[in-house]
């Protein structure tokens, strides 16, 4: 399927991407590209085969993952604020939400 | 008594890193003083062992960059589980490697703090995405390092540096604390000059963990004793639809070499079918691409990393900080991840991937009937020139043709050095096995090892630095 310079703007929005025109030119026919190297799957017949869902091995699937419901400790305030780029008043700071 | 291996590896680090790139942050301090903890303390199976750590693993007190500007000397306050484990072993941490941003890409190039060097030939490649690990066993600088494979970015540049590289069992290893690229095929792996020592520190970090779920309840043997005996009677699968085109002579005729040596062990060698493996770049680079575009939404400026400036409101803060911190090969993926999960789109590529990827995993379980184990090239050409394939993604998408159906399908693989090419550059082979057989692999590897001992050492190593 021809994908164009729009597609591919919609997708960057999309991703929360703001790319600029030269980027989206180079992208464009590389996407292209790998997206149509990637459609040679539909040369496959899978009527009926079930989609394989997670890596899971079937020993995997059969591990119980559940643990008792109890209270353990945790980052705190201050260790999770620490590596924030705007942090304030024991916040995430962050531009305004509704212009 | 443990200063002088740690001391030996952090000059080595310092000495080498202008000429290879291979390490990120080198941490002469921690490690020498961890050294000096473990003088007097009970010893562990580990203890004193020096050991490099790729850049998307988390080690508290270091950075954790994945290699990109947007988290660029982030700190995790927290230890990833498999640094748990190898610390209560007495391993001695002494920095982490450079990689590929994100853990994407075969070649290292895509890492925001330049390209690791190939000590075999610094204008060459030492394959991605776990380069800066596995550059630092092959030049000497450490003896094990960790990486991690997610569509065989541990295996690919074992086998273009000269070392062993192992990719267990999906579940076999925590993810907890490794920077998630595709998580249904992310697995930690290792990188060491012998198969004796994938092996210990193999038991020591894998197993059950409670952080994550997807880690499975299967005993943890001990893999070094699962290395004695011999060979007789195992069955070796041979793919030969695999070794054709776009395969590089010498790698073929290397690997061809390796089933003789195995015959001469007392292996039988068995033909075997991967009928939809030619299919597995193109499953591959769906599901990987639509795990990380949701993975790497969490990347936005707000708890952790770099934020772009002069923002007028948060979305745009969002845009602006994902496009000045993402390198090209991540925004590309993280596109591409994005179209083939978009409305209208799903269907057509997501769950089609989904199908040929049970169709992958059914072709390995018939051919487990055969054999043992699975034999095939690691990659398809030794190192690669730096700068030859940037400009042409699916080009270096298509390094990874060998490797790949091993994360698809779950199953563990192991690479190991088979030799050179007339151009000096190694060249190594890939066992694939069933789900849990990691002794069969590291046994096979170790009997190789045995006979055909990999000798050689590159240009650029420790020792004569």
């Amino acid at each position: 399927m021809p994908i164009s310079e729009n597609d591919i703007a919609k997708v960057a929005q999309l991703a929360h991407l703001e790319l600029p025109d030269d980027e989206l030119k180079v992208f464009v026919p590389q996407i292209t590209e790998i997206v149509s190297y990637v459609e040679q799957l539909n040369a496959l017949d899978t009527h009926g085969v079930e989609p394989a869902l997670g890596g899971l091995t079937p020993d995997g699937e059969k591990t119980d993952s559940s643990r008792a419901d109890e209270v353990q400790a945790c980052l705190g305030q201050r260790t999770a604020l620490a590596e924030a780029p705007a942090a304030a008043e024991g916040h995430f700071r962050v531009p305004k939400v509704l212009t | 008594m443990f200063r002088e291996p740690v001391e030996f590896s952090l000059n080595a680090a310092e000495k080498l890193n202008d000429t290879l790139n291979a390490f990120l942050q080198i941490d002469r301090e921690g490690a020498l003083r961890r050294a000096d903890e473990l003088e007097g303390s009970t010893r562990g199976s580990l203890s004193g062992l020096p050991v490099a750590i790729k850049d998307n693993i988390c080690v508290k007190g270091l950075q954790t960059s994945c290699g990109s500007k947007i988290l660029g000397a982030y700190h995790p306050p927290y230890n990833a589980t498999v640094i748990e484990r190898l610390y209560n072993a007495g391993a001695v941490i002494i920095g982490k490697t450079n990689c590929d941003e994100f853990a994407m890409g075969s070649s290292n190039e895509n890492s925001a703090f330049g390209p690791v060097r190939n000590p075999w030939d610094t204008s060459k490649v030492p394959g991605g995405s776990s380069g800066g690990s596995a550059a630092a066993v092959a030049s000497g600088i450490v003896p094990v390092a960790l990486g991690s494979d997610t569509g065989g970015s541990v295996r690919q540049p074992a086998s273009l540096c000269g070392v062993l590289g192992l990719k267990p069992t999906y579940g076999r290893n925590s993810r907890y604390g490794l920077v998630a690229f595709a998580s249904s095929l992310d697995q930690v792996g290792i990188f060491a000059r012998k198969a004796e020592d994938v092996a210990q520190v193999l038991s020591v970090i894998a197993g059950r963990d409670p952080h994550d779920a997807t880690t499975a309840d299967v005993p943890v043997p001990d893999y070094k004793k699962a290395l004695s005996g011999d060979l007789k009677g195992a069955r070796i699968g041979f793919p030969s639809a695999l070794f054709g085109k776009g395969l590089d002579s010498e790698v073929a005729a290397a690997v061809k070499e390796v089933v003789e040596v195995y015959k001469e062990l007392g292996v039988e060698i068995v033909e075997v079918e991967l009928a939809h493996a030619s299919y597995a770049i193109a499953v591959y680079y769906i599901i990987a691409t639509a795990e990380a575009s949701s993975n790497l939404a969490r990347f936005d400026g707000v708890r952790y990393g770099f934020r772009a400036e002069d923002a007028a409101e948060l979305r745009q803060m969002y845009r602006k900080t994902r496009e000045e911190g993402f390198g090209p090969e991540v925004k590309r993926r993280i596109m591409l991840g994005t179209y083939v999960l978009s409305a209208g789109y799903y269907d057509a590529y997501y769950r089609k991937a989904q199908q040929v990827r049970t169709l992958i995993k059914n072709d390995f379980t018939t051919a487990f009937k055969q054999c043992d184990a699975i034999i095939t090239p690691t990659a398809p050409t030794p190192a690669f020139a730096l700068g030859e394939k940037v400009d042409d993604p699916l080009a270096m998408y298509l390094n990874d043709i060998y490797t790949v159906t091993a994360n698809l399908a779950g199953i563990p693989g192991l690479s190991v050095p088979c030799g050179l090419s007339s151009g000096r550059l190694p060249i190594g082979f890939q066992l694939l096995g069933p789900y849990w057989s990691e002794p069969t692999l590291l046994k096979m590897a170790s009997e190789y090892e045995r006979v055909r001992p990999f000798t050689e050492r590159p240009k650029i190593n420790a020792e004569e630095s």
